[in-house]
């Protein structure tokens, strides 16, 4: 039966990420925009702590597949609105948060349970720690993860890793200021393309591995973003997920990078959301503070600009937000969410850019000042547009499947 | 819980209305909008749907209860085939289902039987008034009280088959708030002028209706002395039509998506080429996106929330939403678009409307 009643669990979330959110996020959020590459370590130990009460890593979904379920899955749709909050808080903190990032959520969708185990285990440790996933290279971004360079060739009972990844989010914490690791998409064969990539674990303080490079970038500032260089890196031979042969020359191989997809760029969404929603309401206030009060229900004719823009803006979050959670629910549901995956994360990045462009300039000056969030938020929103995919990606993926075309047919 | 399936029951149904939708709206479309004229079995047929008929509780001749969430189900499905056709079909639920939601008793037991225990019937609604503002929540028709009475004034536009309703239901301003009012066929003071002329819907037979001192019983006010309550029946007015919106943008993206495919252009298909999929992918994502705020709307509706700000985003999502992907369908056909061999045409000329046509459905 269609509902939009919100989980009594979800809403449980909500209210304790809200309490996050306002009181350790916000207050923090302008200095570590204007002190780049300090690390929030009040906001992380707390969420380290937080999570280990609660039982676990916040931030994955990890479930037992096995193990008998009461009532309906919720992690993922749960996890969406953890996220939406904690970005609605502070995006670039929010990346800072410890105990399972990308690179645990390729180990979810990649790796078997022992995998699972040997690696994700540690974030319930004593100590924060972090994960990342390195899949970007220099030359190619968007076309990953064909075009990967970097190898890994087997020596007995390891493989040696060669190669450079950059645009790694949080790639620091988790291989120097951390106990973590990083998840490295690399060639088994690099004469199969495609089908022989393979997501292949390296532990911090594996020799071979480093960070090269920290990036400066327009927002989200409190996260790092690292280059690794792997020079004759080697790692036991478990640590590579899938299939440690390419059999056939077909795309089988890189599967792991779109099951791992299908449920990061809903979460890059409702990111996108939290950001929108930020945004919206404070420019609410600032308008309520001046008098102006938005009068819902008229006609455009009747509309003054300020009032049909907000309601816009409120419109495209709403509709866009519904669908985040639509495919997240079909995520927790087990059902293919491809197409509702990148549809959220390409209209989430549109309309996260757009509304936080337009908040910037409907508050004039008072929204190009630093003395504001508004301008951060605006910097801060682009990246969801472009990492897990750009928004012109996400529109090829959904286009070839609503198209039922294949990449040599549209391209 | 969130969940995104509609029930076995709801699936069922709006598999026969697909089949209604498909084999006799959208086949009967093009000749309506042409003539003017929709066949009568046509509307007949989809009147037998049931929809309004299950939404009627059995003590007022019906054998089910309201659900907006199977209103706006049926009513995108309804879309999708043809919307005069829809709106026809649909027709009496915009005189009923206010009288059920604001009705007296007595009002709910008198008036609602005849309408759902029998063959279509127009029974219909003078909501919209022909002025470029207009809003419902200031109607420019007034209801005065006077004697043992009441008399209303005003001009009413798009009165859909004012000159064969059995009774109409007539909103106006009384004391500044929006009511309405029951007002039999042939009432004195009620006079039908002019078929509108519009850009779009062309078989179905809207009109002009002057309401010259019109005199009527207190009783025939919806809801007694006390009135009723405006918010849920706008809300509800509103998310239909948000419904229709995306069933009419959704023909047009299966019409103008498998045509992409067929055209090509130096030897290949205009959909293997990103400037035409990206358009078509954009239609679909935001068809998704601004259905689910039709639903949720209809939702809080079943649930019996507050709605007003729902409905009314949902209703200016899908109308922007409509009028975007209805002119994109006419462009991914290039000038064959502009043919009136081609539908895509009419659901642009359709989809120009929406922003208008609240008052002319109800869920």
């Amino acid at each position: 039966m269609i509902s939009f009643e919100m989980p009594e669990s979800i809403h449980k979330t909500r209210v304790l990420m809200e309490t996050v959110a306002e009181n350790m996020m916000r207050p923090m959020a302008r200095y570590f925009d204007e002190n780049e590459h300090e690390i929030p370590w009040d906001y992380i130990n707390f969420m380290h702590q937080a999570m280990a009460q609660m039982g676990g890593s916040a931030i994955t979904t990890q479930e037992d597949e096995k193990k008998e379920r009461k009532g309906p899955r919720l992690g993922f749709q749960n996890l969406t609105f953890l996220v939406e909050m904690l970005s609605w808080g502070d995006t670039g903190i929010y990346l800072c948060t410890p105990g399972g990032g990308l690179g645990a959520a390729a180990v979810q969708a990649a790796g078997t349970a022992e995998h699972k185990k040997r690696f994700l285990a540690r974030h319930q440790g004593e100590k924060p720690t972090f994960d990342a996933m390195a899949l970007t290279e220099s030359h190619a971004g968007s076309g990953m993860p064909a075009e990967v360079r970097t190898t890994a060739v087997r020596d007995g009972d390891e493989w040696i890793l060669n190669g450079e990844k950059i645009f790694v989010t949080a790639g620091n914490k988790a291989l120097v200021d951390s106990d973590g690791f990083v998840v490295i998409w690399a060639t088994i064969d690099p004469s199969a393309g495609r089908a022989g990539v393979r997501p292949v674990v390296v532990e911090a303080g594996t020799p071979g591995c480093t960070v090269t490079k920290m990036e400066h970038k327009l927002g989200i500032r409190a996260s790092d973003t690292v280059s690794i260089l792997l020079q004759d890196c080697r790692v036991p031979f478990e640590n590579l997920m899938g299939d440690p042969e390419v059999k056939e020359k077909k795309t089988e191989g890189a599967k792991g990078v779109h099951l791992t997809f299908d449920a990061t760029r809903p979460i890059v969404a409702a990111s996108a959301m939290g950001v929108a929603r930020a945004a919206l309401e404070t420019i609410k206030q600032m308008l309520e503070e001046q008098g102006i009060e938005i009068r819902y229900g008229l006609p455009r004719s009747r509309l003054t600009n300020i009032e049909r823009e907000i309601i816009d803006m409120e419109t495209k979050l709403q509709a866009t937000w519904l669908l985040t959670i639509k495919s997240m629910w079909m995520a927790d549901e087990r059902k293919e969410n491809t197409i509702e995956a990148s549809m959220c994360k390409f209209l989430a990045g549109d309309v996260v850019v757009d509304i936080t462009q337009r908040a910037v300039e409907l508050m004039g000056p008072l929204g190009y000042t630093r003395d504001y969030l508004l301008e951060k938020w605006f910097r801060d929103a682009k990246i969801n547009d472009l990492y897990e995919g750009t928004g012109q990606i996400n529109r090829l993926i959904v286009a070839r499947r609503i198209l039922d075309y294949s990449r040599h047919e549209l391209s | 819980m969130y969940s995104f399936e509609p029930t076995e029951e709801q699936r069922m149904l709006m598999e026969a209305i697909e089949r209604y939708a498909k084999n006799d709206l959208r086949e009967a479309a093009h000749d309506a909008d042409e003539t003017g004229e929709l066949p009568g079995d046509l509307i007949e047929k989809g009147w037998e749907m049931g929809v309004l008929q299950a939404s009627i509780p059995e003590e007022y001749g019906g054998f089910g209860e309201r659900s907006a969430v199977t209103g706006v189900l049926a009513a995108e499905t309804m879309g999708w085939g043809d919307l005069a056709g829809a709106l026809a079909a649909m027709l009496p639920a915009t005189y009923a289902m206010p009288i059920l939601l604001g009705g007296t008793e007595k009002q709910k037991t008198e008036l609602i039987p005849p309408v759902i225990e029998a063959e279509w019937k127009p029974f219909t609604t003078a909501f919209i008034e022909p002025v470029y503002d207009f809003y419902p929540g200031e109607m420019g028709t007034t209801a005065e009280k006077k004697g043992d009475g009441y008399e209303l004034n005003g001009e009413k536009a798009y009165v859909i088959f004012a000159d064969k309703a059995p009774s109409i239901l007539v909103y106006a301003a009384l004391n500044g708030q929006t009511q309405a009012f029951i007002v039999p066929a042939g009432a004195e003071g009620f006079v039908i002028g002019e078929r509108e002329k519009l850009m779009g819907i062309g078989g179905l037979p809207c009109y002009r209706v002057r309401l010259n001192n019109l005199q009527l019983p207190l009783e025939a006010r919806l809801g007694g002395e006390e009135g009723f309550d405006f918010v849920p029946v706008l809300a509800s007015a509103q998310v239909a039509i948000a419904a229709l919106a995306v069933g009419v943008s959704r023909a047009a993206l299966d019409y103008a998506l498998p045509y992409a495919k067929e055209r090509e252009v130096w030897g290949v298909p205009i959909a293997q080429r990103q400037s035409i999929a990206f358009m078509l992918v954009e239609m679909a994502a935001e068809i998704e996106a601004n259905r689910l705020l039709v639903w949720e709307a209809a939702w809080m509706l079943d649930q019996g929330k507050d709605v007003s700000k729902e409905a009314y985003l949902a209703f200016t999502g899908t109308t922007d939403m409509a009028m975007m992907v209805t002119d994109r369908a006419v462009q991914v056909l290039g000038g064959h678009g502009f043919i009136r061999e081609h539908p895509v045409e009419l659901w642009m000329r359709n989809g120009r409307g929406f922003s208008t046509f609240t008052g002319m459905a109800m869920v």
